[in-house]
């Protein structure tokens, strides 16, 4: 049985009236009801919303994600997390998540869903057509500046450090001089 | 932040101003708690009675964009009470340092500095008097009328209780009850901590708000020491990192500047950015300079170019041109870029003037967004007031991992970098940020391998091992990257350790360099951000998990990894006096042990008794009171935000800050940019209004708006109302109002409540309105869905506060005023 959110609220009331019968279901759903990260694989993980940097436990069976709680080995937040921390499971577990690249052309109405490599190899020309449009060897006075004018990016403080060193070798080795991101505003 | 999160629980005051943590950093509350459970007060000053307000033991409100004011008031205090710690401002600070005898104060010039030519300083005055060989001047009495101790003094005697309190609308008992309970924390074994975060940055005196408080803290001796520091408690997990790793157009990796037009050469680049000084002592740490940023140019194209091509590879600015967020979409707007990244961001609600955003991203030819669910950004041309078949812009919405779908590390705003693991895969085809970059770069490479094109060498000579092709995908290996931040020796290599003169060590190509202090300006190294040189020394030090805190404060050494080299508390070598004892002998941060320094790792502390200033990142080894560097002024000077509800700055004949940039000049800004109530208040807009944070969302709720749990807590737009403004307007607890500034208009959800109350200013009354940012119309119930379009599970209410706010920034930062703007609220008609 699948069992949606809402649909469990409603699975939990029922048990909750089934105890007006005058016997108890206590250890009976306590036996039948076995710990939800039971056979979990765990993997720690950080918060990735405020700064604090609060550590979170990931439990997964058969590569869905079961359960996220806050890790009391760390030190920062010994287990504590709030309400959006605590909300991590929502992240993974969502069907509104984008799982395919989209493509609005010129004047379109609508998305259209593309493959991986038609996205990227069109980026690719768009990027090198702006470049080689905008590139300037000299600025006004004649110095070296070796920049793309036709290019600006931002972003991101929500990748993780390794990405965003290498994402600004990326716009750097394409000259870019419009880098910014988060930390501005 | 100078120190960390744990840290909290060795203050003794906490002042919250300029953040609400309560809400928007909750866990950091537990040891905000553990404090106040050893006798610690927290002092809370906002404009808004928030949750951190809710348990603070002193509450004061103060109009939005008056802090300065507030803060002033206090440094006067604590310089007419004598509160000041003597031998920590005499010896690390520059208190002592005489001034040019031509500069002039705001109160004896009109209400500027000296030195301004139209909105720009010359800074000729702002300069020390030298002796023969160079050296700066001193007076270490205190007392020559030109030495920075008086000058302050001097400055701050016109911030009087009575002013401060007809400029920030905070009654004077409140005032002096703040002023007091902070100041007690000057004693040597007492600290004080300052808890800011955007409540501070984005206004157009925000750096000055933030340099108040470091004034503070240096007379108080708070620096350096534990419970003390300044913490600038950041609002993404990993701005912090994306900041020291140079995704700011004024900073390569490291807070190496970028190089301007004018040096043509690596050798002119690092003459100009390396800092010298004739103070015996002074340590200068950024005489370094050569090897970090040699080491950086090998990290970004190994031994493909020498050292002077890589640097000549590298983009230019031009001299005094501002690349930064306002400027691109101004530019942006103005039909400049043909092309844009919007990458894991949303500026189409993040960004200040958000209808000028969404307009710019209509100027473009095509535009790359990528992120985790669909958003107002990569549907622009679908949004309110948008006719799609009339935007040209092509756009690419690219699907990403989320957090817990790749490996990689981040870095918290205590400067620690911790490591985190793939639990699962990303839905569908969706891919790790570093996998589609990669992709992209190879792609373009190769075009430019193929058909050329100008400066082609600029793409194709970067090194990038950070992973191999399987099939036609490219995967994208963290460790490898991290590694080559850390740094490596391209080369086999005899060193000198740097610390011990005579001794050396040698190292094979490929072995990690263990720390910055030994990274090379020859080209042998590489490192591409030299602060976390020391993070990947052959083991991962941010995967560490060990429990111990042999100190007893809670620098928990074993946990993750900080920089600079695993250090917790910067600037410590503060927390000890001239001779080597701590201030606080109850909580000593470092200790000397008879031979070396124990504790946390030592920064810039000497031999006690060596007489070598602590702050080594400084040229002249002290903090800086008097500091020069800044655009608009060597103090902080109150100044009110450019649109406000008073026709005169009563501290002075000068309203705003000289030195802003203003986007409703011509040829400067554009047609959609205008303002109100900045010469003289307009009735139109009679209402401060501040932009805020909860816990239930983050940033633009880009990610929030999408998780049901979080969206049913918290589904929608609201404007915090204060009771008398609500009897004036006739505005009933949950009733839609319609919030207006000068650039346009959202509607909310009234919430009539107590939290605010009228100001009276110069004996007026002022009332001030409050919204929370974190909404926009793709999670809307009446907006367009179209088959196959994305619908949230609970639906959200109203669109962006940001359609609000005006493009105005920070005149050293640029960093936009969301925290002071007028606007009038109406009932929905």
């Amino acid at each position: 049985m699948e069992v949606t959110r809402r649909g469990f609220l409603k699975l939990s009331s029922a048990v909750a009236a089934a105890g007006g019968l005058g016997l108890s279901l206590k250890p009976v759903s306590a036996y039948a009801q076995p710990l939800k990260i039971q056979y979990a694989k765990e993997t720690t993980t950080i918060c990735p919303y405020c700064s604090v940097g609060c550590s979170i436990i990931v439990s997964v069976r058969r590569g869905v994600v079961v359960n996220t709680e806050g890790d009391p080995d760390s030190p920062i937040n010994r287990g504590s997390l709030c309400s959006k921390g605590g909300s991590i499971y929502q992240m993974a577990v969502n069907e509104n998540r984008l799982g395919k690249p989209l493509y609005r052309a010129p004047f379109a109405t609508e998305w259209k869903e593309v493959d991986w490599e038609w996205a990227l190899e069109k980026i690719a020309h768009n990027v090198k057509e702006s470049r080689d449009k905008s590139f300037k060897t000299k600025n006004d006075k004649g110095e070296t500046v070796n920049r793309t004018e036709g290019i600006a990016s931002v972003g991101s403080a929500a990748m993780d450090l390794e990405e965003c060193f290498t994402y600004q070798k990326f716009l750097r080795g394409l000259g870019l001089v419009y880098i910014e991101h988060q930390a501005r505003i | 932040m100078t120190n960390h999160w744990v840290d909290f629980k060795n203050s003794d005051v906490l002042l919250i101003m300029g953040s609400n943590p309560a809400s928007n950093h909750p866990v950091s509350f537990k040891w905000i708690q553990a404090a106040v459970d050893k006798g610690a007060k927290i002092i809370c000053v906002d404009p808004r009675f928030t949750q951190s307000a809710a348990k603070a033991h002193l509450y004061a409100p103060l109009r939005s964009g008056t802090d300065i004011a507030f803060l002033g008031g206090m440094i006067k205090y604590i310089l007419e009470n004598n509160l000041y710690l003597e031998e920590y401002v005499k010896h690390y600070t520059n208190a002592s340092f005489l001034v040019n005898p031509a500069f002039k104060l705001p109160g004896d010039n009109k209400g500027v500095f000296s030195g301004l030519e139209g909105a720009k300083y010359n800074k000729d005055t702002w300069s020390y008097q030298t002796e023969a060989g160079g050296r700066i001047k001193k007076d270490m009495s205190l007392k020559d009328p030109n030495c920075v101790f008086q000058l302050l003094k001097k400055q701050y005697s016109r911030y009087t209780p009575e002013i401060v309190s007809k400029i920030c609308g905070t009654p004077v008992d409140k005032l002096l009850e703040v002023y007091k309970l902070y100041a007690s924390t000057g004693k040597p074994d007492k600290a004080g901590v300052e808890l800011y975060a955007m409540g501070w940055t984005q206004h157009t005196v925000g750096v000055q708000n933030i340099r108040s408080m470091c004034i503070i803290q240096l007379l108080l001796g708070n620096m350096g020491i534990a419970g003390g520091g300044v913490a600038a408690m950041r609002g993404e997990s990993n701005v912090q990192g994306s900041t020291d790793h140079g995704l700011l157009f004024h900073i390569w990796p490291g807070y190496l500047g970028t190089p301007t037009a004018s040096l043509a050469t690596l050798k002119a680049f690092n003459e100009k950015r390396t800092p010298t000084t004739k103070e015996p002592d002074s340590l200068n740490w950024w005489k370094n300079f050569p090897k970090y940023s040699a080491s950086f140019l090998r990290s970004t194209y190994g031994k493909n170019a020498s050292l002077e091509e890589a640097y000549e590879l590298m983009p230019k600015l031009d001299d005094g041109a501002n690349y930064s967020w306002l400027t691109i979409f101004d530019q942006m707007y103005k039909g400049k870029f043909t092309g844009f990244f919007a990458w894991g961001m949303n500026p189409a609600c993040s960004g200040a003037h958000s209808n000028k955003v969404r307009q710019a991203l209509g100027k473009l030819d095509w535009m790359v967004n990528v992120n985790l669910f669909d958003n107002e950004t990569g549907s622009f041309w679908r949004g309110p007031g948008m006719d799609p078949a009339k935007i040209k812009t092509e756009v690419f919405m690219l699907p990403c991992a989320s957090s817990i779908e790749k490996e990689g590390s981040l870095a918290n705003s205590g400067r620690l970098q911790q490591w985190r693991y793939k639990a699962v895969n990303p839905p569908g085809i969706a891919l790790p940020d570093g996998d589609i970059m990669s992709e992209i770069y190879f792609k373009v490479k190769e075009l430019y391998e193929k058909n050329g094109g100008p400066l082609k060498e600029a793409i194709t000579k970067l090194s990038w091992p950070y992973g191999k092709f399987v099939g036609s995908h490219y995967h994208y290996d963290p460790h490898a990257v991290a590694k080559e931040i850390n740094g490596f020796f391209l080369e086999d290599k005899k060193v000198e350790n740097p610390t011990k003169k005579g001794e050396f060590k040698e190292f094979k190509k490929g072995d990690p360099v263990p720390t910055f202090a030994w990274l090379q300006d020859d080209g042998s190294t590489s490192s591409g951000c030299w602060i976390y040189c020391g993070s990947y020394p052959g083991t991962n030090m941010a995967a560490r998990r060990g429990q111990k805190d042999p100190t007893g404060i809670g620098l928990y050494p074993e946990w993750a990894w900080s920089w600079p080299v695993n250090r917790r508390i910067i600037y410590n070598g503060a927390s000890v006096d001239l001779n080597g004892k701590p201030w606080n002998p109850k909580k000593p941060v470092i200790t000397w042990n008879g031979e070396k320094w124990v504790g946390d790792v030592p920064d810039g502390a000497g031999n006690p008794g060596s007489g070598r200033p602590p702050f080594i990142m400084k040229p002249d080894g002290v903090a800086s009171i008097f500091g020069p560097g800044l655009a608009d002024g060597p103090f902080p000077e109150h100044y009110e935000p450019l649109e406000c509800p008073v026709e005169k700055n009563l501290m002075s004949p000068q309203k705003h800050n000289p030195a802003i940039k203003r986007f409703d000049k011509a040829g400067v800004g554009s047609d959609m940019d205008v303002y109100a109530s900045v010469a003289s208040c307009d009735p139109k807009f009679p209402f401060i209004c501040s932009t805020y944070r909860i816990s239930e969302h983050w940033q633009t709720g880009v990610l929030t708006r999408w998780c049901p749990w979080l969206a049913e807590m918290q589904p929608g737009m609201w404007c915090e109302i204060g009771l008398e403004l609500a009897k004036e307007k006739g505005i009933a607890n949950g009733e839609k109002v319609i919030v207006e500034s000068a650039r346009g208009k959202v509607e909310c959800t009234a919430i009539v409540t107590p939290r605010f109350k009228p100001f009276i200013i110069d004996g007026n009354t002022i009332h001030e309105v409050g919204i929370p940012w974190h909404f926009g119309w793709i999670t809307t119930k009446d907006r367009t869905y179209k088959p196959g379009d994305k619908k949230p599970e609970v639906y959200t209410e109203g669109d962006a506060a940001n359609l609000l706010t005006p493009t105005i920034g920070d005149a050293n930062t640029m960093i936009p005023e969301s925290k002071a703007f007028m606007v009038n609220v109406r009932k929905r008609g």
